[in-house]
């Protein structure tokens, strides 16, 4: 028992990480049907930055973090400007390819400058070193930034969603481009917005993964990009609670095949859930079932 | 009219026995080193690949990113058999039965997911393709991360040739028959097909067993060319290189495959003698043609002598926009 409890405390943690890069795919593809693979590079730039933040300049935790979440907006937006902007008529898949272009622009360009070599991220001082404990469960105080970390940034990207006007664009860009142009929504700055919230979320993961697993690499973001993408899918693509709901599935599922069954096979279990519910139910757990018009 | 499309079929035929002869001649003179004959083998599975993926994704317009998964199915069962019995025979054995295992995979797979819709069919293939590699770096038979070494190379021209000109001509020949045909309606409104009378589910599963048995052909091939094979060989990068070719050289045009395959060789051995900025200057060109030619070289029309003619006319007139 309370080792299990044990492993929902890490899978949460996990999970907290998977949910934020999710938000991203989930709202760009919400509202640009686009599987940005390049997500996943953004969130390995945002691990790098903060790496340089904190052992070259020796910022803190939290400024490093606002650092590498503006840094990832901007680079979210430029991207979005220079490669997609230009292929908004094209095919769906010349505009894939693009993705897969930049993603591996990013990975490539990287290690160029930083070389492949695994970096690890400087020890952490003071209170952050700490670890508490509730009977024999270990909760460390890393555990604890993360998840304030993730539901902080969630309930600000909700507020910003549900109650401002850029966000109100943003929904009703998703649901209906054409209609929202024609209300004189200015759409490609819904989607430039759109790309930097989910750069940002992606930036701050990437941090959190540093501090959380201590090491780096240029090519870090692949695997957990596509496993945030089907947290993504597990909760309906598009949905922005159901990215939340996915993330801390998929990272609970993957710390207990871990923890109980054999790690070398955690991915494969991820990918088979992924395959199952595309089957079973491929809108996702939140997704409604949408007919196909002729 | 048929006697034309004889004298044509036997020209074509001529023409390739043709370019057989002439690599053999150069190889058995030596003039096609061993460097070179490399690269020639990596173009002729990488055709073979992007053919069977174009048919897949060109033609019956499922996008698949999981190709990759079925070449590593076809590469470990041919490696597997020739490293116990060691023989031409185990070799094409073991071909034909890597094939086979692949398009039965193909099968499996494709019957329930492809009733999937775009992306989420992408997403699909992409993690059959991770739950293979993952199955194979952990079995005992495949030898986990390390991989396996083949001692013996069974890959030669003559087999390159026989099956890269077979995938090719198997493949054409589908596209131009009522399959092929049935296949292409569904790309093209899988709606109106239905409607139509097609059995969109059997065509694309069809489409779906044909690219995977290629794929495993050229999976065998690879593993018995170039001695060594591992599991992070046939990851999400080697289906995305595949997908590259076959989007590079247009979707639903096979002369596109086989160009692209052909340029993209070429860009890569130019590349070598940089190998740092190789894969940025790769991304780079990617993104570059996919923002100003996103149909790919070719489109969907094929390369053909008439075509040739037509663009010679197309210049002596100067009025290309004309036709």
């Amino acid at each position: 028992m309370e080792q299990f409890l044990q492993q929902i405390v890490n899978g949460i943690s996990l999970g907290s990480i998977y949910a934020l890069i999710a938000l991203g795919y989930t709202m760009v593809y919400g509202i640009i049907k686009l599987i940005n693979f390049a997500h996943g590079d953004i969130y390995m730039l945002g691990a790098y930055i903060g790496y340089f933040c904190m052992t070259h300049f020796h910022l803190g935790v939290i400024p490093s973090l606002l650092i590498a979440m503006a840094i990832c907006t901007l680079l979210g937006v430029i991207i979005e400007r220079i490669a997609y902007k230009p292929l908004r008529n094209a095919t769906r898949i010349a505009v894939l390819i693009t993705a897969i272009g930049v993603s591996l622009f990013l990975e490539y360009g990287t290690m160029f400058f930083v070389t492949a070599n695994v970096r690890s991220y400087p020890p952490l001082k003071g209170i952050l070193t700490q670890s508490f404990k509730l009977g024999n469960i270990v909760i460390t105080a890393q555990q604890i930034l993360i998840v304030c970390i993730t539901v902080i940034l969630m309930v600000f990207l909700q507020f910003i969603v549900k109650y401002t006007r850029i966000g109100k664009a943003m929904r009703a860009v998703s649901l209906d481009r054409d209609a929202a142009e024609l209300m004189g929504i200015n759409v490609d700055n819904t989607i430039s917005f759109t790309f930097a919230l989910g750069s940002a979320l992606a930036g701050a993961a990437g941090i959190l993964v540093g501090i959380y697993y201590n090491s780096i690499n240029p090519l870090m973001g692949i695997l957990p990009g596509l496993k945030a993408f089907v947290a993504a899918v597990f909760g309906g693509i598009g949905i922005i609670p159901g990215a939340m709901i996915g993330g801390y599935f998929i990272g609970t599922v993957e710390v207990m095949v871990a923890g109980y069954g054999n790690s070398m096979f955690k991915d494969a279990v991820v990918f088979a859930i992924l395959i199952l519910i595309l089957i079973v139910k491929p809108s996702g757990l939140l997704g409604k079932e949408t007919k196909e018009k002729v | 009219m048929k006697k034309l499309a004889d004298i044509k079929g036997i020209k074509k035929w001529v023409a390739l026995l043709l370019t057989y002869a002439v690599v053999q001649l150069l190889v058995s003179l030596n003039i096609i080193n061993d460097y070179i004959m490399a690269t020639l083998t990596t173009i002729c599975i990488n055709i073979i690949l992007a053919v069977s993926l174009n048919l897949i994704t060109g033609f019956t317009g499922q996008f698949s990113l999981g190709h990759a998964g079925f070449m590593s199915i076809g590469a470990y069962t041919c490696a597997i058999i020739i490293m116990r019995y060691p023989s031409p025979v185990s070799f094409i054995t073991g071909l034909f039965l890597g094939a086979i295992f692949a398009a039965l995979l193909g099968f499996i797979v494709g019957l329930p997911t492809l009733r999937l819709r775009g992306d989420y069919l992408a997403i699909a293939t992409l993690g059959m393709a991770e739950i293979i590699r993952i199955v194979f770096l952990n079995l005992d038979i495949t030898n986990g991360a390390a991989g396996l070494f083949i001692e013996v190379q069974y890959t030669n021209w003559l087999w390159l040739f026989i099956f890269t000109t077979g995938t090719v001509i198997l493949i054409t020949n589908f596209i131009n028959s009522s399959h092929g045909r049935a296949c292409i309606s569904i790309r093209e409104d899988e709606i109106a097909a239905e409607a139509m009378g097609i059995n969109t589910t059997k065509y694309k599963v069809i489409a779906f067993i044909i690219g995977a048995f290629c794929a495993g052909i050229a999976g065998a091939l690879y593993a018995s060319y170039f001695y060594f094979i591992k599991p992070d060989l046939f990851g999400f990068l080697k289906s995305i290189d595949i997908l590259v070719i076959v989007v590079l050289g247009g979707l639903g045009s096979i002369s596109g495959s086989i160009l692209a395959a052909f340029l993209l060789a070429l860009i890569s051995s130019l590349l070598q003698s940089f190998p740092e900025i190789r894969m940025v200057i790769y991304a780079v060109l990617l993104i570059v043609i996919m923002l100003f030619r996103p149909q790919g070289i070719m489109g969907s029309k094929e390369l053909s002598l008439s075509a040739f003619k037509s663009l010679g006319g197309i210049f002596e007139r100067r009025n290309g926009g004309e036709r």
